[in-house]
């Protein structure tokens, strides 16, 4: 158990309960003797930095795709699904649960959030679940926090935050717990180059920070610690780490777990740099699925990113921040097996600014038909409590 | 925010965003410094007579120890009773760097303390560094230089620290009795790195001679400092041609008073002042006008601040220096909006791990630099591989796991960088995957790594 130590404030966000390690899991029964919410487990998994939806789920079917892209398009092993979209190659090992009717995905959704594509503002919509009507900021709590908010009954245990990036998505008034590894970090791609750039002017810094970057990727809490293994350069122990501490929860009396991703924002070197963070997305579930054991078959995923790319590859093997992307569901709550959401098509005329995939579809409003299924939450609720003046549109019915 | 008040936060204090009541010019920075030390009342220290009867139940533990096997139990608790004190020691002074609207004055003691440097040898030694600073350093920041000089040369963490409480002359009534002679450390100490500076003209003889008349000094573990005469060399000592006659304590204070004068100590002192706060190729002019003030004036350290802080070339932006370890953890606590109340109540293991730990990972280990001549200046020393991984991996995990909610990174480098930050750095936080990165990426950047 880690907890956030120094607060600035007097407000100790998420940890309310953290003093209490030793709750007894009897008090978590509710009136009926069962959970408050029943046997259904949500785990909402962040991918920052905007993920590619088109690379993900290639829409094959569509004669621009491969034009848009003639660097990206070409790799080979793409797994056909409904033979309009095919699954990137490095998510291969997730086609067994395709089949199997636990893996879906939304294509073509976004968040309400236009235009300026930040990554942080991004995040910050994705997270408060708000729309643009709202000052972005002015929404302290996340949408799963307030789901927690309007079920009674619930304890700390509730929920869990894991990893070591905060996740405003479960930051609120309700209690909730958070965990973060002993592990090292992972020095991603993008951050990698970040850090070059800031130090290109500085002669010394310069000359120092590729082999300090190496050293970095594989120290803990500043400690010198065990060097990343070689053959493991999408670090999947940190992956497992995270996964098995989560499953370890969700096993009892949690119902709900959140946690990040980062990696994906591919300007260049898509190809590796999505693959890298897709082989870790691929470990995710395939280990949530293994450690969950029987308690996948009441198991919903939900992965989803700040918003998509860009339609065209930019001129470094990569692609620039877009809008409209894709959200993968799976778990044994299901209906998988189909690629969901209306799909606008490529044409010039269809994308959004010319440049991005239009969405179609507000990931917000699968998260609250993912809930409502989950947890038979009131439609009133989701669209006033849980996403103030979110239109749930058509039930989609992707839950059995 | 002018360039000016940046470059007076990140080269004369702990960084931006200046505290509340910190100076804007240099007419206010001396006039802080000049007034009271007002932060020692809010955060208290322990100086070495409140851990005296520690100690001394340290060294009554471990000598019985040695005799009965069976008490090595209470050795440990011993040792483990004086190690919190040590953490809570050091939480107290990170905590006044944290809060003092005086960042010039927290700098400064870091100065001397690292002029005058001590190191814990061993796990006994823990608590010694931090009374030095409280008893020796922080009293005399602003008065003469031979006062601190005197009081710091007869502290018992520097006579243990430099072996003096091992000297005995050997033509004193102990030295006779038990066969037991010199040790010239800390007179060698006192003359290269503490007043004349190792190119100065002082020979062997030199030496030897303040070694003998050294003798005496003594520390007795139920009282302190005291001055034993069965140790003291008889007669009378020649350092520097002066002869030193009479018996007692009184010729020490009259030495170290001496060598406090001596030209050669005030362009040894001058040097070093403006070497760590301004540039490791110093300006020769202001070096020459630091020196100047200190001759002028037999070694009134107001007047040599006052020598630093008013010459241009002090304030020549180039941010030549780098932020040693602990200063970069201050400065970047102090960024993030840590206070030193936040950091004293987190209690020890949180100290330990994102502090302590990092510390030792940067280079810097909180024990001391582990000789006499105190931590390397050299940027090239401190911003290499292993130092820059340590800070790059502090920035990018640490805060996250230290506060609720990480500030906007933007909003974080306006307010820990102001005018320094560059366009590059201001165009690449925006672009990082994550609210962390982005903050790691500010904290972890050159120019908040540099001074």
């Amino acid at each position: 158990m880690d907890r956030r130590f120094f607060l600035r404030g007097s407000a100790l966000i998420g940890c309310s309960a953290a003093a209490h390690p030793f709750l007894s899991s009897v008090t978590l029964a509710g009136a009926d003797g069962g959970h408050p919410l029943g046997d259904q487990r949500l785990i909402v998994i962040i991918l920052r930095g905007a993920m590619d939806g088109l690379d993900v789920v290639q829409p094959v079917g569509d004669p621009m795709f491969a034009r848009y892209r003639p660097g990206l398009s070409v790799q080979p092993g793409a797994a056909d699904l409904d033979g309009f979209f095919a699954l990137n190659a490095r998510l291969g090992a997730l086609m067994p649960l395709w089949q199997a009717g636990e893996l879906a995905f939304a294509h073509a959704v976004s968040t309400p959030y236009r235009d300026k594509r930040s990554h942080f503002d991004g995040q910050d919509l994705l997270e408060a679940g708000t729309g643009m009507d709202v000052p972005l900021g002015a929404v302290r709590d996340g949408w799963l926090n307030r789901l927690l908010q309007v079920v009674p009954g619930l304890q700390a245990e509730t929920a869990y935050a894991v990893g070591s990036e905060a996740m405003p998505l479960l930051a609120g008034s309700a209690p909730m717990r958070s965990w973060t590894p002993d592990t090292a970090l992972e020095m991603s791609l993008q951050n990698r180059l970040l850090l070059e750039a800031i130090y290109h002017d500085d002669p010394l810094f310069q000359g120092a920070s590729s082999e300090a970057m190496d050293l970095a990727a594989g120290q803990t809490d500043g400690m010198a610690a065990a060097p990343a293994k070689g053959n493991d350069p999408a670090r999947l122990a940190e992956i497992d780490a995270l996964v098995d501490f989560a499953a370890s929860r969700l096993r009892e009396d949690t119902r709900i777990a959140a946690f990040s991703q980062n990696g994906w924002d591919t300007h260049r070197g898509q190809v590796a740099g999505i693959g890298r963070s897709l082989t870790r997305l691929e470990r995710t579930i395939l280990r949530l699925k293994e450690q969950l054991g029987p308690v996948w078959r009441t198991t919903t995923v939900l992965a989803m990113t700040e918003f998509g790319r860009t339609a065209r590859e930019n001129g470094t093997n990569g692609t620039d921040h877009g809008t409209g992307g894709v959200m993968l569901m799976a778990g044994g709550a299901v209906r998988g097996g189909k690629v969901y959401g209306r799909w606008p098509g490529l044409a010039e005329a269809d994308l959004y600014d010319q440049r991005d995939l239009m969405p179609t579809g507000d990931v917000r409003a699968y998260a609250a038909w993912a809930m409502a299924g989950a947890y038979g939450l009131d439609q009133s609720v989701l669209e006033t409590a849980v996403f103030p003046g979110l239109d749930l549109g058509d039930n989609p019915k992707f839950m059995l | 925010m002018p360039a000016n008040l940046a470059t007076m936060a990140f080269r004369f204090g702990n960084g931006l965003p200046s505290p509340e009541g910190a100076a804007t010019d240099v007419a206010s920075m001396l006039a802080l410094l000049a007034g009271p030390d007002q932060i020692t009342a809010r955060h208290k220290g322990a100086g070495f007579a409140s851990v005296l009867p520690m100690l001394a139940k340290v060294e009554e533990t471990r000598l019985a120890q040695r005799q009965d096997p069976s008490q090595k139990p209470r050795y440990i608790a011993m040792l483990e009773t004086s190690d919190a004190a040590a953490i809570a020691g050091a939480q107290v002074t990170v905590a006044r760097a944290l809060d003092n609207p005086d960042g010039f004055r927290e700098r400064l003691i870091r100065f001397w303390a690292d002029h005058f440097s001590v190191s814990a040898r061993n796990r006994r030694e823990y608590l010694l560094p931090g009374t030095l600073i409280e008893d020796a350093i922080r009293p005399h920041l602003t008065g003469g230089f031979a006062d601190m000089l005197q009081a710091v040369t007869l502290h018992p963490a520097m006579l243990v620290f430099l072996d003096q409480v091992q000297s005995v002359g050997p033509a004193s009534t102990l030295g006779k009795r038990r066969d037991r002679g010199l040790n010239e450390n800390l007179a060698r100490e006192v003359m290269e790195l503490h007043t004349l500076g190792v190119e100065a003209a002082y020979g062997q003889q030199d030496v030897r001679q303040l070694a003998e008349l050294l003798t005496g000094l003594a520390l007795d573990w139920s009282k302190g400092f005291v001055f034993d005469p069965r140790r003291a060399e008889p007669g009378a000592e020649t350092v520097l041609g002066v002869s030193y006659g009479t018996d007692g304590l009184e010729p020490i204070t009259q030495v170290l008073s001496d060598l406090a004068m001596r030209p050669e100590t005030a362009g040894h002192i001058a040097r070093k002042l403006v070497v760590h706060f301004v540039s490791d190729s110093p300006d020769p002019a202001l070096v020459a006008n630091v020196r100047a003030a200190y001759l002028n004036t037999g070694g009134d350290l107001m007047a040599v601040y006052s020598a630093l802080l008013e010459h241009p070339a002090a304030w020549v932006d180039d941010a030549q220096k780098a932020r040693q370890p602990y200063d970069f953890i201050v400065s970047s606590l102090r960024a993030l909006g840590v206070t030193g109340d936040a950091l004293l109540g987190a209690g020890k293991r949180p100290f330990r791990r994102f502090v302590i730990s990092p510390l030792e990972a940067m280079g810097q280990s909180l024990r001391g630099p582990g000789g006499p001549d105190g931590w390397p200046e050299d940027v090239a020393d401190w911003i290499n591989p292993a130092g820059l991984a340590a800070r790059i991996n502090w920035a990018m995990d640490v805060p996250a796991r230290l506060i609720p909610d990480l500030p906007d990174p933007t909003a974080l480098a306006a307010r820990a960088l102001g005018p320094l930050a560059s366009d590059r750095l201001l165009w690449a936080v925006t672009r990082a995957e994550s609210v962390r990165e982005g903050v790691g990426l500010v904290l972890a950047s050159a120019e908040f790594n540099r001074r």
